[in-house]
């Protein structure tokens, strides 16, 4: 595409034609407000922050809009441009529940910033801020707080455009404009899958996560309660982020030490239960395929997809129902783990399990809402007491006062806190998909899958559905019937892509046998509860992040964890067996569409 | 600046010539680029209000390639004081189509779309009738061009014509970032022409009579005749086809109960001309109109006048962009608080500051609109807004 030259406060440049005066501005560092645009969702402009004056035309051009032009000249900083930002910003004061001090987002919040920068004077313009607006804490997942929307529509697009889930939407109009459920339902009885990506979106505290970490500070503090406390393999990544760090950072051995000082009876490694999840999930592929393939048996369904985000399988129970035995029976690693650690982990350590709690630190806000499930209680008592996001567990380690950046590295404790690379690499898109084919492809051929260091390069990466072809040969006498066979799998991150893939089920196009679904984009290291904000660059540097620790594993394929091998002697026999399914494994149900 | 008398016209309201759509029939002997030629040294503009050059916007059109190209008649007509366009489809709607038909044959579209407000779906039934008549002479004139009817939901905004296509394809009635225009992007992604029913109607009749007649009417600045719905505190209500260029002076003579203090010219998104201007204002000239015109005599408030305005501002926002959501509130409440004595007097300068940034920030004309008759009424009638 050609180029345009045009003039941004007085300095000439040359950009490419077709991108906004917002893009232009960015390339010469010149850093305009928005509040409305995000990089990941499509152009609104509709909160006209982002405003600059363009030579000869009278009225303002809302930046993230408009497109660059040849010969343009455009003032991002003239008294005129100042003033109009200051009014909208004041406006948007005006409308606006101020109890800063209170609110979850104090200290990350755009409006707050933005208020800041321009020095706003709250007693400007009269409060336009409706009263009686109530707070819907209906969902385990999402609190949804009117009073400090800024009607920016982050949230609509993100759940239309990335999640195809349509959860929200503006409605009326005028001064009563704002963001609805569906009929203004609470939040529990819509289609919602609790992704939490317009959590992770919205610029002010409209939308957070429902938070639960009181109740763990309340379970720390009661001598009678072991706190057992697990971190999803996309925590470690980004939890830096909220505390000083550069994003990309690893903060593993810090963490660890963190949740220790909080005073956690026990802290433990979801990696660990993500490996366990490969080894079942594995052989659950394996026994479909035979099944197919050998058998002939009709009931059973390919392709088999993976089952460990809960936005996704919500997604697919509301959208899909008659197509839930494509998914896997298994558990999500946190629900796993849970039934464990009041069973097998219980019993090894000689603890009550009426006096565990069991506590997840997750990159997600669906993580909340999985732990609440009624069937989760496989245990004899609810299999995960409190489901946290990154961002609440980061505002706990503040809460302690704790020096994190000086903190020494420590190691998991055990059992169920050793790891391999392998279960690392869930927090990110395909991730699931290359774990499971580093130990599918070693139980059937006795061999490493052929690709160089394990890693599976064509499973990884960014685009929104990715596909590979595996052709399995040298098997071992008892998988002879998959000699010669390809394996085609498929991996889908964000709800967009997931429906992608099922509508090509649906209609009975679907040639993959193993696909990995994520419903955040990125998968979990773009998760709803992931500390704020997210774009495509920080999900780069996390992703980079979490590939980076799987290197630094010395054990790389779950199936060589030894914690793994010792709970199979110990406790479930083996992969599929009796005990498994008890506490390892699941069934769905079907949802309405609206 | 030339100047004319109150003078009735009668072009829009003329009646039909002998055969229905002969004036597309003989348009159609023409070549398109002479059709637009016509339009465009007619100097006709945009009947709706915003007053944007036809023969230029119909260049523009015609010069967009596309598979499928849209013309739209804008029939939501919602401006307060408003309600010529009703009287045209329901007396010569075959003069409306024929604008529509002649634009399609010079821009080469192929579908047409009237959108009418839902409050005129009483015009329905009369409105399919002509359409079948119309149906059979483009049949025989071998033109390719189908309309329908489209009946809107009834929010103000949807007059706009990016939030009437919003409208149409099932949305949301919200403003579109613009560039793109609908010329190039329009309905269904489809290049769109959208103009207001008055301007199809004098369009046929500019093709009927010629640039050069329609010309004669108006002065150098305001072209032709135009359509006045009349309103308020005169003896004469109704629709008049006025020629342009009057002064308000004349107009108020001609249209005022002789105790007039105040025109709104061009709805309430127009300007308020008060008395003492009456004598140098020029209807339509810098106060551009869709023709509605409300007079008001010194029984009025003009508190209550704005207050009124403001409340149909606030309600009718889309709501989608802060300073036309929030400001129109503010200003809402803002004159409240003055008139309660909660806010200071120099609080009403405030608020003409804010309509003004409303006025060079908002997305759409609504918001971009208020600061007209917010502050020509403040101003002028300052001693109003406070005691």
């Amino acid at each position: 595409m050609s180029n345009i030259t045009l003039t941004i406060d007085g300095q000439t440049i040359e950009v490419p034609k077709g991108i906004t005066i917002l893009e232009a501005a960015k390339k010469i560092n010149v850093k305009i407000p928005t509040l409305c645009h995000h990089e990941d969702l499509c152009v609104a402009g509709n909160c006209r922050v982002c405003v600059v004056e363009v030579k000869g035309k009278h009225r303002l051009e809302a930046s993230c809009a408009v497109p660059a032009e040849q010969g343009m000249e455009i003032l991002t900083n003239s008294a005129k441009v100042r003033i109009a930002r200051q009014d909208i910003v004041s406006l948007l004061v005006s409308e606006h529940n101020t109890q800063c001090t209170t609110c979850y987002r104090n200290t990350n919040c755009e409006l707050q910033d933005l208020a800041a920068e321009y020095n706003v004077d709250g007693n400007r313009f009269l409060s336009v801020l409706k009263p009686n607006i109530k707070i819907d804490k209906s969902s385990w997942s999402i609190e949804k707080d009117d009073s400090k929307c800024i009607r920016c529509q982050r949230c609509v697009r993100t759940c239309a455009e990335l999640q195809h889930v349509n959860a929200l939407t503006a409605s009326h109009k005028g001064h009563e404009m704002k963001i609805s459920t569906f009929m203004d339902l609470p939040f529990n009885e819509v289609v919602c899958t609790n992704c939490g990506q317009c959590v992770n979106r919205c610029p002010t505290g409209a939308l957070t996560e429902r938070r639960y970490f009181d109740q763990v500070w309340e379970a720390i503090g009661d001598p009678t309660k072991h706190v057992v406390m697990n971190t999803a393999p996309s925590v470690r990544v980004a939890l830096g982020e909220m505390l000083g760090y550069e994003v990309g950072t690893r903060v593993t051995g810090k963490m660890v030490t963190a949740m220790r000082k909080l005073g956690v009876d026990s802290v433990l490694d979801t990696d660990f239960s993500a490996d366990l999840t490969i080894i079942e999930e594995g052989n659950e592929l394996l026994t479909r395929l035979k099944k197919v393939l050998v058998d002939g048996d009709k009931s059973v369904k390919l392709p088999m997809i993976t089952s460990c985000s809960p936005g996704w399988v919500k997604f697919i129970e509301h959208m899909f129902p008659n197509h839930l035995g494509h998914l896997s029976t298994c558990k999500s690693p946190q629900q796993m783990f849970g039934a464990l650690t009041k069973t097998y982990y219980a019993e090894q350590k000689g603890i009550d399990p009426k006096d565990i709690v069991s506590v997840a630190i997750m990159p997600c806000a669906a993580k909340k809402y999985e732990a609440n499930r009624p069937e989760m209680n496989a245990s004899g008592y609810r299999d995960i007491d409190a489901g946290l996001t990154t961002r609440e567990f980061g505002l706990m380690i503040k809460q302690a006062g704790l020096d994190f950046k000086n903190l020494p590295d420590s190691d998991f404790d055990s059992i169920m806190g050793q790891s391999t690379g392998a279960g690392v690499i869930f927090g990110a898109t395909g991730g699931v998909m290359e774990a499971a084919l580093r130990t599918a492809y070693a139980v059937v051929t006795g061999r490493s899958v052929p690709f160089e260091n394990l890693n599976i390069t064509a499973v990884r990466g960014t685009e929104g559905v990715r596909s590979a072809s595996i052709k399995v040969e040298g098997c071992l006498p008892e998988w002879k019937f998959l000699e010669g066979a390809v394996l085609n799998v498929a991996v889908a991150h964000g709800l967009k892509n997931a429906r992608v893939i099922m509508d090509e089920i649906a209609a009975g196009k679907s040639t993959y046998h193993f696909i990995e679904v994520m419903g955040c984009p990125g998968g979990c290291i773009g998760g709803g509860g992931q500390p704020i904000p997210t774009n495509a660059e920080i999900r780069a540097k996390r992703t980079k992040a979490i590939y980076e620790e799987d290197m630094s594993k010395p054990i790389r394929m779950s199936h060589e964890n030894p914690e793994i091998t010792k709970i199979y002697e110990e406790f479930l026999g083996k992969p599929l067996g009796h005990k498994s399914h008890e506490l390892l494994h699941t069934h769905y149900q079907k949802r309405h569409r609206h | 600046m030339s100047t004319k008398q109150v003078n009735r016209a009668d072009i829009i309201f003329s009646p039909y010539s002998v055969a229905p759509y002969e004036i597309l029939r003989l348009s159609m002997q023409k070549t398109k680029p002479e059709v637009i030629e016509e339009i465009t040294e007619s100097g006709l503009r945009g009947r709706g209000g915003a007053g944007f050059l036809t023969g230029l916007k119909w260049k523009f059109f015609a010069n967009t390639d596309g598979d499928e190209k849209y013309i739209i008649c804008n029939a939501d007509e919602g401006e307060p004081g408003t309600f010529k366009d009703r009287k045209l489809l329901v007396e010569v709607p075959r003069k409306v189509i024929s604008g529509m038909a002649i634009a399609a044959y010079a821009c080469n579209a192929t579908k047409g779309v009237i959108y009418l407000r839902a409050e005129y779906n009483n015009l329905i039934p009369a409105l399919k009738k002509e359409l079948d008549i119309f149906d059979e002479h483009a049949k025989k004139f071998g033109l390719k061009f189908k309309i329908e009817i489209f009946s809107g939901a009834g929010a103000y905004v949807c007059g706009e014509e990016t939030a009437l296509i919003e409208s149409m394809e099932g949305q949301r009635g919200e403003p579109r970032n613009k560039p793109p225009f609908p010329i190039q992007n329009g309905y269904l992604g489809k290049p769109t022409l959208v103009n207001n029913v008055e301007t199809f109607a004098t369009a046929s009749m500019v093709c009927r009579y010629g640039a050069s007649t329609y010309k004669t009417y108006g002065t150098s600045d305001q072209r032709g005749s135009k359509l006045f719905s009349i309103s308020g505190d005169s003896p004469k209500e109704g629709v008049f086809e006025l020629e342009l260029g009057m002064k308000i002076s004349d107009f108020v003579e001609e249209f005022g109960d002789g105790d007039t203090k105040a025109v709104q010219v061009g709805g309430v998104a127009g300007f308020c001309i008060p008395r003492k201007q009456f004598e140098t204002a020029i209807v339509g000239e810098g106060n551009t109109t869709g023709g509605a015109t409300m007079i008001f005599n010194s029984t009025r408030s003009m508190y209550n006048v704005l207050h009124n305005y403001l409340d149909f501002f606030a309600e009718e926002s889309c709501g989608q962009c802060t300073p036309c959501r929030v400001g129109t509130q503010q200003l809402l409440k803002g004159i409240e608080a003055v008139k309660s004595g909660t806010k200071p007097v120099e609080y009403l300068d405030d608020l003409i500051k804010l309509s003004k940034t409303m006025q060079i920030t908002s997305k759409c004309g609504l918001g971009q609109s208020v600061t007209n008759s917010f502050t020509s009424i403040v101003q002028n009638f300052k001693e109003e807004m406070i005691y």
